[in-house]
């Protein structure tokens, strides 16, 4: 994806994680447009165990440029209930669709009031141009 | 010491204006890629992509003494090159410790040419100054800033370069002069991926209107990230990763080039290792499934820890982890298993042979 773009449906950590709440309890994460761009094309995704615990601003996974390789921080805090097994096969989906297919995992949130901390896109692109 | 503000290459606005992203490297600040690593690696595997790799230090040597100095410092046959040959080497220590690799190129008579290496070229010059002070009849010069360097490198590399430079190209490890941009330059047949192609040394003041030329007849612009793909792909080393003062070339895999009969400093210390062997050995591998190794990897047989990965990557050719790494010598032959420590995960891997990549004929 070319354009930089930071959807108004979403919520977004200020280490460029996004999630995208599915109902009270549910919620789906991964990386943003900056976030994809500033590592270069994914070639490798090394998902979390289904089942495994994700605490708020820990890192649950790792995506992996050729050249670099990044901590998944966890926008919000739960258990892991699926993962995007597809970006085994083509780990590019991060960059080309970063709100869709490129999706890193989805949770079922243990603390689902943390949402509160998060930013909206809105604050979450003055925090880019800061940058 | 350390430069303060990095230093730019002749080529520091083009880059910016093609987008690349940029990075410090050894106090440059150089392209690291254009489009994406990827499409720059395979466009130097099957087409012809473009370094700016004027970070690199030139160092000329010349006088009467010449050839018998750089006999003296060199650890390849110096001897043996001819005018317009280039040969590669390794710049030891008294123990054989391998303080640069670098390619000679004789110009003519008793002049040659030195291509350093960015983060050694000042530690280089330093050595080859003392050393040469005891020949008496050899200047030893940086020139560093007379040459901005362009590697163009690919299987169309060379036509497309003859054709758009109108230029006349040395064949493979030669060097000649030419004239490029109305100014005198040099062509190299040499290179750092694998592929065939030609590495030209041109005034700083033409870079600019020859870079544009070749990106006008379709050469791909590459950064260093390609190029760090490439060259671990046919595993040639990298100074500071693989080769580092503390290994000797032997247990590099260096030992080819390294001609203990002239008396070359360090001479002594590589015969040794050649005879007796060396503990560790530097061994190329793959990741038979999911990982990507990284430089500083520990490299494990059983439980144990038997080595350290030096370079890893992934590959864009072989689409899986590639690296190199010191291992115990009796685990570096070709086939056998180990694991790579990623950060806590053990990664199945297979010591291979050299090249990792082989192009298919």
């Amino acid at each position: 994806m070319a354009e930089a773009t930071y959807p108004d449906d979403l919520l977004y950590h200020d280490q460029h994680d996004w999630a995208r709440l599915e109902g009270d309890e549910h919620a789906v994460f991964g990386i943003t447009w900056y976030a994809q761009d500033s590592l270069g094309e994914v070639v490798f995704y090394d998902p979390p165990e289904l089942g495994a615990t994700v605490s708020k601003d820990s890192s649950y996974a790792e995506v992996e440029s050729v050249k670099a390789v990044s901590e998944v921080i966890a926008p919000l805090s739960g258990e892991i209930v699926e993962v995007n097994d597809a970006l085994a096969d083509a780990p590019e989906k991060v960059n080309e669709d970063p709100y869709g297919e490129g999706w890193l995992v989805k949770v079922k949130l243990s603390h689902p009031a943390e949402r509160d901390a998060l930013l909206g896109a809105e604050e979450y692109r003055k925090l880019l141009s800061a940058e | 010491m350390r430069a303060v503000t990095p230093m730019r290459t002749p080529l520091h606005e083009q880059h910016l204006a093609l987008g690349a992203k940029m990075v410090d490297f050894a106090g440059w600040e150089m392209p690291v890629s254009y489009e994406g690593i990827r499409e720059e690696h395979m466009a130097v595997r099957t087409h012809a992509g473009m370094f700016d790799v004027s970070h690199m230090g030139e160092v000329e040597v010349e006088g009467p003494a010449a050839p018998a100095f750089l006999q003296r410092v060199l650890s390849n046959d110096v001897a043996a090159l001819a005018t317009g040959g280039a040969q590669y080497s390794c710049l030891c220590d008294e123990a054989g410790g391998v303080l640069d690799d670098l390619f000679a190129y004789r110009l003519g008579g008793d002049r040659y040419l030195i291509v350093t290496n960015s983060a050694n070229h000042a530690g280089d010059l330093g050595w080859l100054g003392r050393w040469s002070r005891r020949f008496g009849d050899v200047a030893v010069r940086d020139v560093a800033d007379r040459y901005a360097m362009l590697a163009v490198q690919g299987p169309h590399a060379r036509a497309v370069v003859a054709r758009t430079l109108r230029i006349e190209l040395p064949p493979r490890m030669h060097v000649a002069p030419v004239r490029v941009g109305g100014r005198p330059a040099l062509a190299c047949g040499t290179g750092y991926t694998g592929e065939d192609g030609v590495e030209l040394l041109v005034d700083p003041e033409v870079a600019a209107a020859i870079w544009a030329e070749l990106l006008d007849a379709g050469v791909v612009p590459c950064g260093l990230g390609a190029r760090d793909t490439l060259r671990l792909e046919v595993c040639f080393h990298l100074h500071g990763n693989d080769l580092t003062p503390d290994r000797n070339p032997i247990e590099a895999g260096l030992g080819w080039c390294c001609r203990e009969e002239t008396g070359f400093v360090g001479s002594g210390a590589v015969a040794q290792a050649r005879r007796d062997g060396t503990a560790q050995i530097l061994a190329p591998f793959e990741i038979e499934g999911a990982g990507i190794p990284r430089q500083g990897n520990p490299v494990l047989a059983g439980e144990d820890a038997v080595g350290e990965v030096t370079s890893g990557t992934f590959s864009p050719s072989l689409e899986r982890g590639i690296g190199m790494a010191y291992v115990r010598a009796d685990l570096a032959e070709p086939g056998t298993e180990v694991g790579i420590d990623v950060r806590g995960k053990r990664r199945p891997a297979r010591i291979a042979s050299k090249p990792l990549y082989r192009k298919a004929r």
